[in-house]
């Protein structure tokens, strides 16, 4: 792996790869010394023209764990702001030495760019590009949903699974990412959204698209990921009338979660708006693994570090 | 309120006698061409040179009226980090072309007799084709109240064509009284079919490409509305449309419908959109960056099938040229647009000649008789015959080549075929018989 860009880079025995290491990674830190050696005098430079803590600070705690020195680029208060663009950054970045760049941008394609313009020579990360993919966040979803639904087999993956996928759809990277992977996978995906949510064109998707959340969860899925309604993004699109009717027709109450199978969990990549497109109650009951998805997401990460910069990983090479 | 064209002036006055001698006017039967005084002298087989003359061998070459296009941002005033009225017209000549009209979204928009003179005195003294500046329809492209359109009808660069292209006069009330306005004096509206509240934010065509890519789209919806809304309005009042680089499938039924009715219309392709297809945004290269957006393959099939049924009336290039930091950003960052003027007979020939859709006589049609129609040319897309200016191209279709921007005249290096394998070389472009390009190099001034 020469970079971790887009789900649709993988094959099905990459992805499980990376579980597999993630497994590993996830071990190591139950240990009493939780800090590994593996990338001792590496530097990684999370650059974030957009702001993420939560990303941030995930992708920092796993370069950490693995002795990496890290750099934190954000645009605010930097060259950025100031008009200075991604090629002069990534020209920048080059020159200081980083071994791999972290981004998160709001444009769509800029890890793309950042991976193949010539500009730098690394390693790049794809830690979110505009409404286009979020890789390692559908790692550390799928992490999450094989250790609930099918333990202790670090080659399975998540064949015959049911996963529903609830929300704002269009410009949810999360959602993209997913559908890819879990469907690469071996599960069966259904998204769930009002229409004016769904892309147009998402019909070549290799899922099923409902407007139908009761319908939907009737079905008896395994597990239901609920994506955070992007409210920024909403002003003057009229998507939905008002939150009521959305949260009516597509949140995920107390009495919808109480129509889910027995085992079947309940994910969401926060930050939540909570009693908007999930309630409280059903954030916080024991179905609910969203705390998990966090913990989940510094094991993939250091997963992914580990495949990209690692020298004995790089060295027995898988090639996508 | 006629005045004589400086550049045919100028350029009789030093035209050398040329003998064009076994080329295929219209790729037809062979024929020689006898170029003299700046005019087509003769047309006819086996001529005799005359003394002096100069014999151009044109064996399996087509001869061609100089190609004309309808839609170029020359970018002067106020973009010359992207291209000049020099830098354009010397690619344009390059490209066949021995006139262009010049788009008028610059800085200060050509929205006044003063600028669109200034544009067209700039292309007489560069001198490499016929500069024939388009005006504004609107102040400032505001799309708010007309713009002075009389005054620069009646100023020394005659403007006929009016468009507020890169933005589309949207308010139907506007677009009609231009529309009517322009009767008057013989004008036409060349729109930009956009509707502007369904393309906010727009990055990529809307569909299967955009939804992976998360690219906000822009729907066909959002052309086609706009040019069914203007046919309807231009039946209405009896005026003529101009449809600028129609790029959709339903577009084509549109127009198709509307000239079914008698209605006057006329609408133009650009030679990207003959070509590619939005596969090419998933490169995330802004250089594929362009409005309207690249289209689907049904889309290319359709304006294919249009161009070639006369539909669509002619091939426009949109030559939008950009500096490389405006486009070595961000997709979503990046400016819109792509140069054309170098290769577009390249790709015409390519798609449509040698797929056999088009002969060469429907090429001259499309990519010099009509636009100069319907740009009011006089001295453009003239018949190679005896007595009409000596303004014609010789084209080898034969030679095959990798399409490499760095060539290019143009100061731009925003090509969308660069890398590309395309057929024919520009033999010779003569404008108002003065050798503008021979082989391909331009012929710089004595």
């Amino acid at each position: 792996m020469r970079h971790f860009i887009s789900i649709a880079d993988l094959d099905r025995a990459a992805a499980i790869d990376v579980l597999a290491t993630a497994e590993h990674m996830a071990e190591t830190q139950s240990r009493s010394i939780r800090k590994l050696p593996t990338l001792v005098g590496s530097t990684v430079v999370n650059l974030f023209f957009e702001d993420s803590t939560r990303t941030r600070i995930s992708f920092e705690a796993a370069a950490k764990r693995l002795s990496a020195d890290v750099i934190n680029f954000s645009a605010k208060g930097s060259s950025v702001s100031k008009g200075e663009s991604l090629k002069d950054t990534a020209l920048t970045l080059q020159a200081m030495g980083a071994d791999a760049v972290v981004v998160r941008s709001g444009s769509a394609g800029a890890a793309h760019l950042l991976a193949h313009a010539g500009w730098i020579d690394q390693p790049i990360v794809n830690a979110g590009d505009g409404a286009h993919e979020h890789p390692t966040q559908a790692m550390l979803d799928a992490f999450t949903l094989r250790r609930h639904l099918r333990p202790g087999d670090s080659a399975a993956g998540l064949d015959g699974l049911h996963v529903v996928i609830v929300g704002d759809v269009l410009h949810s990277r999360v959602a993209r990412s997913n559908v890819l992977l879990l469907t690469l996978l071996g599960a069966r995906v259904t998204l769930v959204a009002p229409p004016a949510l769904v892309p147009v064109g998402a019909g070549a998707w290799p899922c099923e698209i409902s407007y139908d959340l009761d319908e939907a969860l009737a079905s008896g899925p395994d597990a239901v990921m609920m994506l955070r309604v992007q409210r920024e993004r909403m002003v003057g699109g009229g998507f939905f009338p008002t939150a009521g009717e959305y949260s009516r027709r597509y949140g995920l109450t107390i009495d919808r979660a109480a129509v889910l199978p027995e085992h079947a969990i309940v994910l969401h990549p926060g930050p939540m708006n909570r009693g908007f497109e999930i309630a409280g109650d059903v954030a916080d009951s024991p179905r609910s693994v969203i705390v998990e998805q966090v913990a989940s997401g510094v094991f993939v990460r250091m997963a992914v570090l580990y495949h990209l910069l690692a020298t004995d990983a790089r060295e027995a090479p898988r090639e996508n | 309120m006629r005045t004589e064209n400086t550049t045919t002036a100028a350029a009789t006055a030093e035209a050398p006698t040329l003998l064009i001698r076994g080329g295929r006017p219209y790729g037809e039967d062979v024929q020689d061409l006898l170029l003299e005084g700046g005019e087509i002298r003769a047309v006819g087989t086996d001529l005799e040179a005359p003394a002096g003359a100069e014999v151009i061998d044109a064996e399996g070459c087509i001869v061609l009226p100089g190609l004309v296009d309808l839609h170029t941002h020359l970018r002067e005033p106020g973009g010359e980090e992207a291209e000049t009225v020099e830098t354009g017209t010397r690619a344009a000549a390059r490209g066949g072309f021995t006139a262009v009209h010049a788009m008028a979204n610059t800085t200060p928009v050509a929205d006044t007799a003063g600028v669109v003179e200034q544009v067209a005195r700039r292309g007489d003294v560069a001198g490499w084709c016929a500069v024939r500046p388009v005006g504004a329809v609107t102040v400032g492209l505001a799309g708010e109240r007309l713009a002075e359109l009389d005054a620069m009808a009646g100023s020394r660069a005659r403007v006929r064509v009016f468009s507020d292209d890169g933005k589309c006069v949207h308010d139907p009330v506007l677009m009609r009284r231009a529309l009517e306005y322009v009767k008057s004096f013989d004008g036409v509206i060349a729109q930009h079919a956009q509707d502007p509240r369904l393309t906010e934010g727009a990055q990529m065509h809307e569909g299967v490409v955009s939804a992976e890519l998360g690219l906000a789209g822009w729907p066909a919806v959002a052309e086609e509305s706009i040019i069914a809304r203007d046919v309807l309005l231009a039946h209405h009042v009896g005026s003529r449309l101009h449809v600028c680089h129609l790029s959709t499938a339903g577009s084509v039924d549109i127009i198709r419908w509307a000239k079914q009715r008698g209605i006057a219309v006329t609408a133009e392709v650009t030679p990207h959109h003959l070509l590619l297809t939005d596969e090419k945004v998933r490169q995330f290269d802004a250089v594929y960056k362009v409005n309207p957006p690249l289209r689907t393959a049904e889309d290319v099939a359709a304006v294919r099938e249009g161009l070639a049924d006369g539909t669509i009336d002619i091939v426009a290039t949109d030559h939008a040229p950009h500096p490389r930091d405006a486009k070595d950003r961000e997709w979503d960052q990046a400016a819109m647009g792509m140069t054309g003027l170098e290769t577009a007979l390249s790709v015409v020939q390519s798609t449509m000649v040698d797929e056999g859709r088009l002969t060469w006589r429907d090429v001259a049609r499309v990519l010099s008789e009509k636009p100069a129609e319907i740009g009011r040319d006089e001295d453009q897309g003239r018949p190679l015959a005896p007595g009409s200016p000596a303004t014609v191209l010789v084209w080898d279709p034969r030679p095959v080549r990798i399409a490499d921007p760095g060539e290019h005249a143009s100061r731009s290096r925003n090509s969308p075929v660069a890398g590309l394998e395309l057929p024919g070389a520009n033999r010779l472009t003569v404008l108002a018989g003065r050798p503008t390009v021979r082989d391909g190099a331009i012929v710089e001034h004595p």
